[in-house]
């Protein structure tokens, strides 16, 4: 899809849309878009204004551990939501590990689009062989639950790394091992669409006046398939900062040198009933928030793109 | 019928077989299973001997062969960790997951079937957007969060259900059960409740909208137009025709349900096949990964095989579509 | 496979017995134990546990001094060979009789090639009966420390082992399982009822102990619970009655809930960190370890009254020497730590031209207490001195590996001296040169040949101080090497419910419950 910013009436054409009426009359959905905004912008801002850097263990001082959060009596500045046991200021902590949630969601429900979609593409436009075989892997991946093949693949992945690897491998392993059984249902939903788009006589048109398939699939049948897709890739988007956060709680996602939210929950969860909640409650906000704003804009999308519910 | 039945079970067979090999290559990449068997004393010769008992040295494709027999009858090897046969390990787990999960499916209907009902039926009721927007937090927590705040508030704060463990179990054959015993059912309350929140949210989300379909029919504006009374119209007429999915929806699902109970096994220390499997995953046990891998497959593919066979004995129709 | 028939009769009791009632003493334990059988693991853990159903031919008493058990008294007789005598009217729990043959099946069984358990009987040459009660073992030269070492060789029943297939240890590679890894058969206070691993271990009393019970249980029900705040959640709510290992973060909250005792004390273990003697690091850069300015900077570097007082909640002892005052051979004159000097350190490093040097810290996660977070400090405290350290942490099971085969650059290590309670254990088992039984635990590959002198030395000299001595000479050059930095001894912490009337708490941190007495 191209959209060409400069061309003229776009907000125009935005603004008279359903989708933007129906968007600015459903409250919960403007506030979510207001919520993830501001927490994907806080999130890769943070370096400018955080007061430290998490990720630099010269900068995490013993001195200052287990500080609790400003209001609190013991409180300092600037640590506003406390620090945990390794002195490392929450607030921070919660911006940065929220920026490698955002980051790793972001590049899992790409590239699984990237590879569903030119898949879903290829299958449903050619058909036959090439068809069977591409939604034959797809089946063997859906076969095996989603959670399943993540923990197998960021466990295996990780222990065939090299050592020196692993830390700053660990985020591209859990963006493979989401992937890996996310691009089906993309794939699925194309090939069906492309299936059906071939038989049309546009298609059938382009094809005489032997216009190459790449530029068939991609301009003419590619945009006509794109809104279930839309949809699907905003709710998978929180599904796979859940799934990164599930990772990195059972241990095998995130290293704690450069904490993920999930990463955060785990080392937390230590603490809860020794009276520093902070340390563990935080992080658990930060990550219901991120996600529930996502699957509200999905949920009002879905709604609003459902001809069947206007 | 029958050319359908074959090919769908052909189907489920490659399936299987795809997944023992991903299976055996974990067994078989994954570390060298010599070093993780010996101490350090053990002389090269040792070793050696060790990899020609293991069968080690054959081809690929012949220990691949040989995976596959063993598997089909259960036949896993020897875990690391544990010293024990895998599947006799994994046995003595099942009773346990499998308890959670029906207990936490039962729930998840119990409860979201009505729930999809009433924001169905009072579609623009604010409680009923409110039960919405409760639903969307629903599928947003993640579940060990779920866990870890039910056992915070219902054991710490409230004392009034156990943390951790099954409690007392009673054995009827090979299979355990919590269900006879206080303690074990008492084990069992916070484990399901907090492994069926995901699926209430699904179930009452499905109801919903299946239900708004159905409402919209003709037959229910026939039936209102003939006066039945509403409760009639809604419980009687409309639920029954949205039962199919959520039905099928529930049995499909009882396989990821399994494979999601890890988590909740995890945070609740629950005995089962999800926990055993998270510790292999810590310890590089791998026949044990290996063994839950194809024993989860094996439900999910046979769950889904059979309901796709009910299907088609139920519509012909779907016989001839592509598979 | 569980033994059946056990099983089976465990639910009948399960259906009987309510549990929680006075005399049920519910363990919840940070682990479970390896196996049933003491000879297949060499973890203390899981062989104090098996104390409790097996025992050796003597044992530590409350004071750790030995004393009597299956041998009632032993003498030692020319060329190297000491003699036992061992107790009458001692019976398995099937009901056997002990006798000479069980001892000499099972010290042939611990010390097989195949044992994992033969580093602790070091000295073992053979055994023979002489008569039915009596047993000569033959050790390979004069050996000051047999006593020691045979509190921990548990003994089995010859006829057991002979029946069910096990005179030599389980094999893995034989692809069957060991009939004792799942099934117990000894002489102690308690019988093993069930066991489903990572789950439940239900003991009962046995009867027919030959020594008085101290105790008054009849049922140990042992469950795993590996994540801390489950086990404190677990205690507050009255669902355990006894922990081994309280997170010491959650001691101020279980010390203030009504229903919950804590005990605490200081361990006899060790924690240290070591460092990779080899001429190449795990990545394959040169290892400027090798040179001691280099660990000395690194000892600088560290503040171990801050990790004192932050990470382990002011509960440890800081130590300057790699053994407790409690163990023998302990100097107090090498007990200072170095002081903590980070100016001092960085300028070390930049003159080493050690700035900005990459290496790995290999921990595990499990082990010891807060190791997880001692790491980490120690972590963030080299970087601040100019060095780039990186952490590798995981399950002790994964690191032990890597840990034997010399690829850690730097490494977090324990050590307690258990079962022999004698500063030799460290030294030979870790610091002589790696060779046939010594230096077993020899990581990082060091040799220094003045100590291996004073190390074999020490293993002959029969006369106590002059052994002693000789074994803190070692110690001394271990600490003017800085072959391995010493932190603390960690704390122990225990917790039991307010059923629990009184649990004997010694420094070797091992839970003893038949002196274990709830409350009526």
């Amino acid at each position: 899809m191209t959209v060409n910013l400069t061309s003229p009436g776009l907000l125009t054409r935005i603004r008279q849309s359903d989708l933007w009426w129906s968007f600015t009359h459903q409250r919960s959905a403007v506030l979510a878009a207001i919520l993830l905004t501001v927490l994907i912008v806080s999130a890769f801002t943070a370096p400018l204004y955080a007061p430290q850097n998490p990720y630099d263990p010269a900068q995490l001082e013993l001195w200052n551990a287990e500080i609790p959060p400003i209001w609190l009596e013991g409180g300092q500045w600037p640590y506003l939501l406390g620090t945990d046991t390794q002195g490392r200021d929450i607030l921070s902590a919660i911006l940065y590990g929220s920026r490698i949630s955002i980051l790793i969601g972001i590049a899992s429900v790409v590239l699984a689009l990237i590879i569903g979609i030119g898949t879903g593409l290829v299958a449903g436009y050619y058909g036959g062989i090439v068809e069977d075989a591409l939604m034959r892997v797809g089946d063997i991946l859906l076969s095996i639950p989603t959670i399943l093949i993540a923990i197998l693949v960021s466990a295996i992945v990780r222990e065939l790394l090299p050592p020196s690897l692993r830390d700053v491998g660990a985020g591209g392993v859990l963006v493979l091992a989401i992937v890996l059984s996310g691009w089906v249902q993309y794939a699925r939903t194309v090939r069906a669409q492309t299936a059906v788009e071939r038989r049309k006589e546009y298609v059938q048109a382009a094809q005489l006046l032997k216009v190459p398939a790449r530029r068939i699939m991609f301009r003419h049948i590619l945009p006509n398939t794109l809104t279930p897709i839309l949809v699907a890739a905003t709710l998978n988007f929180g599904m796979a900062i859940l799934t990164e956060a599930t990772l990195s709680f059972l241990g095998i996602g995130m290293p704690p040198s450069q904490p993920s939210l999930g990463t955060l929950i785990r080392l937390g969860n230590q603490f809860l009933f020794s009276g520093m909640w902070w340390i563990v409650l935080f992080p658990v906000m930060q990550l219901c928030l991120l996600v529930v704003s996502v699957n509200l804009l999905g949920d009002w999308l879905r709604d609003a793109l459902n001809p069947k519910l206007r | 019928m029958i050319v359908f039945l074959i090919k769908r079970l052909a189907n489920a067979a490659l399936v299987m077989l795809v997944v023992a090999l991903m299976a055996f290559m974990i067994f078989r990449f994954v570390g060298d299973p010599i070093q993780l068997m010996v101490n350090e004393q053990t002389s090269q010769a040792e070793r050696d001997a060790l990899r020609e008992r293991l069968g080690l040295n054959e081809s690929v494709v012949m220990q691949y062969l040989r995976f596959v027999g063993n598997a089909v009858q259960g036949d896993f090897g020897i875990s690391y960790r544990n010293q024990q046969e895998v599947m006799s390990l994994i046995a003595e787990r099942f009773p346990a997951t499998i308890e959670l999960v029906l207990m936490a499916t039962i729930i998840s209907l119990v409860v979201g079937v009505p729930l999809g009902v009433i924001t169905a039926i009072h579609r623009r009721k604010w409680y009923s957007e409110a039960l919405q927007f409760v639903s969307i937090i629903g599928v947003s927590l993640p579940s060990f969060v779920i866990g870890i705040l039910l056992i915070l508030v219902f054991s710490v704060m409230l004392n009034i259900a156990p943390a951790f463990g099954r409690g007392d179990v009673v054995s009827i054959g090979w299979w355990t059960t919590g269900l006879l015993t206080p303690s074990g059912r008492a084990a069992l309350i916070l484990p399901s409740i907090a492994l069926s929140f995901y699926q209430i949210t699904l179930v009452m989300r499905l109801v919903r909208a299946e239900m708004l379909e159905v409402l919209r029919s003709d037959f229910i504006k026939f039936a209102r137009a003939r006066g039945v009374p509403a409760w009639r119209v809604h419980y009687s007429h409309a639920l029954r025709n949205c039962l199919m999915p959520v039905v099928t929806m529930t049995a499909m699902n009882i396989g990821s349900l399994i494979a999601f109970a890890l988590i909740t096994e995890t945070v609740f220390q629950w005995p089962g096949m999800g926990l055993l499997f998270i510790q292999a995953v810590t310890f590089v046990d791998i026949p044990v990964m290996a063994a839950y891998l194809c024993i989860v497959s094996f439900i999910f593919v046979a769950l889904n095989t059979l309901v796709d066979i009910t299907y088609a004995l139920i519509d012909p129709r779907l016989r001839n579509s592509k598979a | 496979m569980i033994l059946r028939t056990t099983l089976l009769a465990g639910v009948a009791l399960a259906c009987l017995a309510t549990t929680g009632t006075a005399q049920t003493l519910r363990w919840g334990a940070a682990r479970d134990i390896n196996s049933l059988d003491p000879y297949s693991y060499g973890s203390t853990f899981t062989i104090s546990f098996l104390n409790h159903v097996y025992e050796g031919l003597v044992r530590y008493d409350a004071d750790l001094k030995i004393e009597p058990a299956l041998a009632t008294e032993w003498e030692v007789m020319p060329n190297n060979i000491w003699r036992f005598k061992l107790r009458q009217g001692v019976k398995f729990h099937d009901g056997a009789e002990f006798t000479a043959d069980d001892v000499v099946a099972s010290l042939a069984r611990v010390s097989h090639p195949d044992s994992p358990l033969k580093g602790n009987l070091p000295a073992y040459k053979s055994a023979t009966k002489v008569d039915d009660y009596t047993v000569d073992i033959e050790l390979v030269g004069t050996y000051p420390l047999l006593l020691n070492d045979l509190t921990n060789i548990h003994m089995f029943d010859a006829g057991w082992l002979k029946e069910h297939n096990a005179e030599v240890p389980t094999d893995v590679a034989k692809k069957v399982e060991g009939y004792p890894t799942f099934n117990a058969n000894g002489t102690g206070p308690f019988i093993v009822e069930s066991r489903v691993p990572d789950s439940k271990t239900i003991l009962v009393a046995n009867t027919g102990w030959w020594d008085a019970p101290k105790h008054n249980l009849e049922r140990i029900e042992f469950t795993p619970i590996s994540s801390e705040a489950t086990r404190v959640a677990a205690l507050l709510s009255g669902e355990i009655d006894f922990t081994e290992k309280a997170p010491v973060q959650d001691l101020p909250r279980l010390a203030a809930a009504p229903n919950v005792k804590v005990m605490e004390g200081n361990e006899l273990r060790t924690i240290m960190f070591g460092f990779n003697f080899q001429d190449k690091l795990h990545n394959g850069e040169p290892n400027l370890f090798k040179d001691k300015k280099m660990r000395e900077a690194v000892g600088l570097a560290i503040d171990l009254n801050l990790i004192r007082d932050k990470v382990m909640r002011g509960k440890s002892r800081v130590t300057g020497t790699v053994v407790a005052p409690a163990i023998p051979g302990y100097d107090p004159a090498l007990d200072t730590p170095p002081a903590y000097d980070p100016e001092k350190a960085a300028a070390m490093i930049k003159e080493l031209g050690a700035e900005g040097y990459a290496f790995e810290i290999m921990c595990s996660n499990d082990l010891w207490v807060n190791e997880e977070e001692i790491c980490n400090a120690l972590v963030s405290m080299l970087t601040r001195v100019g060095l780039a350290p990186r952490l590798n942490i995981a399950p002790n099971a994964v690191q032990q590996v890597k840990l034997t085969n010399g690829e850690a650059d730097m490494f977090a290590f324990g050590w307690a001296n258990e079962p022999m309670l004698d500063s030799y254990s460290i030294l030979l088992q870790t610091f002589q040169t790696k060779s046939e039984n010594a230096g077993v635990f020899n990581w990082g590959g060091w040799s220094y040949p003045e100590m291996d002198k004073l190390i074999i030395a020490a293993s002959t000299e029969l006369d106590r101080e002059k052994r002693l001595a000789l074994q803190s000479a070692a110690l001394k050059i271990v600490k003017d090497e800085s072959i391995m930095l010493p932190f603390h001894q960690q704390p122990m912490a225990w917790a039991t419910s307010d059923k629990v009337e009184s649990v004997v708490q010694l420094s070797d941190n091992k839970g003893r419950h038949w002196l274990t007495r709830m409350a009526e």
